[in-house]
Order: C-alpha cells, then structure tokens, then sequence
C-alpha cells in the first residue's frame, strides 16, 4: 500500500505530465487511476490546485464518471454488458447467473478481493452479445458455461 | 504467403487472438512462410473471426474460424467460404465511408493511399475553406450521430464565426446499443476520420481536433492513438499538413462511463475537464463549443465520410440515397439477429428487408417482435411497420428516429414492458441532472412501470403524461428521447403491459 507521501509524489508527476493540457482534468483522473487503481481522496485538493478549481469541484468531477472508483476494485474486473441488443441475447439472464454465482450484487467485490462485479453500458459488440469485458479484453457471445470458465480463471 | 486476421474488437471477442495464434503454429508445422496482417472487419460479425487468404483470384475468406480449425485455411473444408469479394452480403453493399473497412492494414498510410485515401484531402487543399464547405453542403450529408442535421450548414457557421481559434471535435463517444459502426472505423481505417477531421480544418480555419472517445473501446483507442502517432510521422498532421503549410493538430480523449457525454454540449464539458453536464443552447457549439470558441462538433461517420465527398465530388455522393437522406447510411444490425454486422447502403431499404432477409430473421429463429432503431433512445418499431423506408424524414413520420442506424432485433420472448422500465432505469443512471423532467421525470418512470407491473392500469395515463412532459420538458435528447422507447413499447405491445392484471383477474 502506498504512504501518502508516495500518492502526493506520483500525483505531482502526472500533473507535471500534463502541464499545458487543454481541459487537461479527464486525462489527469485517467492517468492518477491507472498509477494507483482508483482515485485517492487525499489527491483531489493537489489536483484542484493544479488545475485552479476548488476541492469540490475537483471531487465532483471525480463522482461524475462512473468509470472513477473511489477505493480499489479487486484483482479482476468483470464487467457484463446490460444494454439492450445484449438483452435480446440473454444478458439478464447471464446477468442474475454470474451474481449467484459469485454471491455480489452490482459494484460489489468478492470478501478474498479477487473479483468485482459491474455493469457497462454497451462495448459495441452489438451483433454477438451478450458481450463482456474481463479485465479489459473483450468477450462476446458469453454463455453461463462460459461466464464459469471465466470466473474459475480469476480465482 | 498473406493472410488477413482481423484486430477489430468483435473478431477477438470472439476469439480472433487465439486464431493466430493457430495459424502461425499450423502454418509453422507446414513450414509455410505466412505474413499475418491485422486488419478491420468486413463487418459479417456472424462470421468472425473472418481469416482471409491471398490467392491468384483475390482474397479468399475462410469463417467463423476456429484455432481446431486453421487447418481449412490451407487444406480447404466446410469454412471456405469463397472469395470475400463474391460473398453476396457483402457484394450487394455500397462502401464509401467503409470502402476500405477490413481491407488494408488499419495502420499502414502506404495501403491507405492506394486504395484511394488522401484523394480527398489533396482535393481540399486546392479548394478555398468556402467551396470545401459547400462541396459538403451540396452533397446532403446530414448528421450520422442521429440528430441528422446538415453537416455542411455547421461547418459553415463556423466557417463564418470570427475567432482566432476553432476547434474540430469529433463525437466517438458511441454510446447507444446496437452501434458499432464508429468502433469499426476506429479499428479498421482509423485514417479516413482524420483525414475527415483535417479536411473540416482546412474548410472551417481550425487547427486543432479532438476525438472524444469511449473508455468501453479499448481497442479502438489503441488502434486510433497508433494512428494518429503515424499521421504525425507521415506528415499528414502537424505543422506543415502534406506540405500544404496549413497547421492542424490531433488529440484522443478518452471519456469515463457517462452516457450523456455523447451529447454534444455534455461531451464539450467533458473535454473541457467538467462535469458532464448538459449546456443550455443557445449559445451553438458552433459559435461557443470548446472554451468557448467556434467549434464543430461531427460523430465519427460524418465526418469519415467527407473523404470519400471531396474525393468523388457531392453530386456522386448525393446521388445515392432518398428524400433529404442522402448518400450510405451504416447500417448495425443487432441483437437477436442470424447475420448481424455492419452493411452500408444507400438510405432507402425497408426493415423487412433490412432484418428479414440481409439479417436473416433472428438467431434464436423465433419469430421477429420488434426493433428498437436508434439505441436506448429510439423507437421499438413492430412489425406492421417493417414497410417503413430508412431515412430520417420517412422515420419521423413513423413516431421514430433513425439515429446512428443501429438497429437491435428482438424475437417474440422480449417482454416489452421491462424493456420500457429498462429506458427510464438506464436514463435515470446516466441522468446529467441538470432538467428536472430528465433527472426526475426517469426515477418516477420507473416507479410507475413498477406501479403498472403490480397490475395498476390507472397509472398508464399516468406514464404517457410523463413521457409528454420529458419529451418536451427535457434540455436534451437523454430525458427527451426516452419516451421513444417507452411510449412506443406501450403503443405497440399494450398487452405486454396488462398481462399481470389479466392474470390477477384470472
């Protein structure tokens, strides 16, 4: 786990990195999200006083996006597609049995941390759903049989 | 020996990566010297992973292939499918804004020129801003994003707008179910949009474009950003744009989860570092956009069709199409679909044809119920309208939009009324918050579909006097549009939302 004096030396060079950017706040949460997993409290006063903005604005930017996650996800990332063309296909079906399956509802991550459940809205796979995506890769026509294979290979 | 495996994100969702994988191995333990290009898709998703193979004919396609079965590649077998240029779903579309889609290699500037890219950039460079604006204007071409406003009338106010600086910002964030066409463009010719976006800067006098994308497309990122590091080296942007000594610069952004940033003045917030927040119009993005300065804010597929205009004149490209839509239109066939995937064709087809006979009826091969056209915003068409021509005009006459011509087919097990409850929940969620009908109007939504699923029909009245005042009560589309879903879902399949009191009263 990172001091606070790691986060505020880290966050510092990400700022640095984007000096000059314009609107430079989405790439900068992007950015302090991949350095760390998620987006911590104590760097939102640093980076509203980068950018001139106040703590509260800065914070309410963060919350905004539902892509920004104010404590860490778990070591694997399921996210099942919820949108429409992966209904037809299935996708709520899918949807109830990969809950049962690892006991979470929605944004939840299991007690071992190892796997957090989420929904996205639409990866484009529209023609092959229900579509998934794991830990970043793409996976489309998803069945339960293979939500499990996934699922055994996270844990 | 060259084979084609495409990097578009439904073929490796579908396993693409563990086909090559395959071929080297097999073609390893042949000892045959193969070349692997990864290209975009052709679009027939039903086929991919769609392996091609260079043969003294033209390209042979070999799919849905499978790493067990690469060995048809070389050998032949049930997976040949002939040549890809023959196969009649993709013979009977007419490619311009595709033309190049899963052919060349999605990075190679070289296979871009030869197959006709920069043709249109080049052009544009001997033109005054002014005649690039009407050469667009001329052509037809309307808004692909859905809202099909005159691509051309934009780009002239800006044109016009005094201002130091313009910005050109496409609109990637293609949020809406049942699209992929921008994903496809973005993977599979990246450089047709920012030859797009640099040909909009040379006609409106900006130099400096955005891309605001999607973090649920990570592949279209990857391919976009090694695109436009090529664009830089290749000299078709920087400072010195193909020796024109015209400046335009490219930036990707990537947005993070909010439906609502595809809106255009949420998506200008965005990228300005705000909350995605929708802005009250007027002032127009055309003259107040981006720090507010003249902007032009296009989707992806208007603007990777200005190439394929300025290379072949507007009178070739308005020649194609119906009404006041003119030109190809993408469509992406989906859902519960037998051959879904991206066909690009003149305005004009019926949905009959469109899902019946290119999308071969549903996958479940149950009989079809309806299509939402449009994404989670559009309209659930049923099939007694299926005789309906596609174009904007021809739609909005039908209670329904056109959108970004996604189309997502439900078969007869859809129960209609949870996916209206779906509208008004998925709005609820990417509300921006900023107009009451929208952030308020939606959570009530799906409080009444809830009321109306116990078998309380008299709130039925209730929920159309709600989608009235959303539909024109809201700032833009997201609470505005709604009701599309909703309303036609309660139009068109009343039963589905009495079925429960029937039931109750049984």
């Amino acid at each position: 786990m990172l001091d606070s004096v790691d986060i505020a030396t880290r966050v510092e060079e990400i700022l640095a990195a984007h000096a000059g950017t314009e609107g430079a706040l989405l790439p900068i949460l992007h950015s302090i999200q991949e350095s760390f997993g998620y987006v911590p409290e104590e760097a939102l006063p640093q980076i509203a006083q980068n950018q001139n903005i106040s703590k509260a604005e800065a914070y309410g930017v963060m919350t905004f996006y539902h892509d920004f996650r104010s404590k860490p996800a778990g070591t694997h990332v399921l996210k099942l597609c919820r949108a429409e063309s992966c209904q037809t296909m299935g996708a709520e079906g899918l949807a109830t049995h990969a809950k049962e399956k690892l006991g979470l509802d929605w944004h939840e991550t299991t007690p071992d941390g190892k796997i957090t459940l989420e929904p996205i809205f639409c990866l484009g796979l529209c023609a092959c759903g229900p579509a998934a995506l794991v830990d970043g890769k793409v996976v489309g026509r998803v069945t339960p049989e293979k939500l499990d294979q996934i699922v055994k290979g996270m844990r | 020996m060259r084979i084609w495996i495409p990097r578009d994100a439904a073929a490796k969702a579908l396993g693409a990566e563990e086909v090559v994988a395959a071929v080297k191995a097999e073609a390893a333990r042949r000892g045959v010297d193969v070349t692997i290009t990864r290209n975009g898709s052709r679009g027939m998703v039903w086929l991919e992973p769609l392996v091609e193979m260079e043969t003294p004919d033209g390209r042979a396609a070999f799919g849905p292939m499978t790493p067990e079965d690469v060995a048809q590649i070389f050998d032949g077998g049930p997976l040949a499918l002939g040549l890809t240029e023959e196969l009649p779903w993709l013979k009977a579309q007419t490619r311009l804004t595709f033309q190049r889609c899963g052919i060349i290699d999605p990075l190679s500037l070289t296979e871009y020129r030869a197959h006709g890219g920069l043709r249109g950039l080049e052009r544009a460079l001997k033109m005054t801003g002014a005649e690039v604006v009407q050469e667009v204007l001329n052509s037809g071409l309307r808004g692909r994003g859905g809202a099909g406003f005159p691509t051309g009338i934009k780009w002239k106010t800006v044109h016009d707008a005094p201002g130091e600086r313009k910005y050109i910002v496409t609109n990637a964030d293609e949020g809406d179910s049942g699209t992929f066409a921008d994903r496809m463009i973005m993977e599979g010719d990246p450089f047709t949009l920012i030859e797009g976006m640099v040909i909009a800067g040379v006609a409106v006098g900006a130099t400096k474009g955005f891309i605001y994308s999607r973090s649920e497309y990570p592949d279209a990122n990857e391919v976009m950003q090694a695109a436009i590091a090529v664009a830089r080296v290749e000299g078709l942007l920087g400072q010195n744009v193909l020796g024109s000594g015209k400046p335009f610069e490219l930036e990707l952004r990537v947005g993070a989860g909010a439906y609502v940033c595809g809106e255009e003045t949420a998506l200008l917030n965005s990228l300005e570092g705000k909350r995605g927040t929708v802005r009250a119009k007027p002032p127009l993005p055309a003259l107040q956009g981006f720090m507010g300065r003249p902007t032009v804010v296009n989707n992806v597929i208007s603007l990777a069709s200005v190439p394929v205009i300025l290379q072949h004149g507007a009178e070739y490209y308005a020649s194609f199409g119906i009404g006041r839509s003119k030109g190809t239109i993408p469509l992406q066939i989906a859902g519960n679909v037998a051959r879904g995937g991206l066909y690009e064709i003149a305005f004009g087809l019926t949905l009959d044809k469109i899902v019946n006979e290119i999308g071969g009826g549903t996958a479940s091969g149950r009989p079809v119920k309806a299509v939402q056209v449009g994404g989670p915003l559009g309209a659930w068409i049923p099939v007694s309208q299926f005789a309906t021509p596609f174009g904007y005009e021809e739609y909005a006459g039908q209670n329904a939009l056109i959108g970004h011509a996604g189309l997502t087919v439900a078969d007869d097990t859809a129960d209609m009324m949870a996916m209206a409850r779906f509208a008004m929940e998925f709005c609820a969620i990417e509300s921006c918050g900023k107009c009451t009908p929208c952030r308020i109007g939606a959570v009530r939504g799906v409080e009444t579909l809830d009321r109306i699923a116990r078998g309380d029909t008299a709130a039925i009245p209730l929920l159309t006097d709600l989608c009235e005042t959303m539909k024109s009560g809201s700032l833009c589309a997201l609470g505005g549009f709604t009701p599309y879903p909703v309303m036609s879902a309660l139009t068109h399949f009343p039963d589905d939302f009495t079925s429960n009191t029937r039931e109750a009263v049984e």
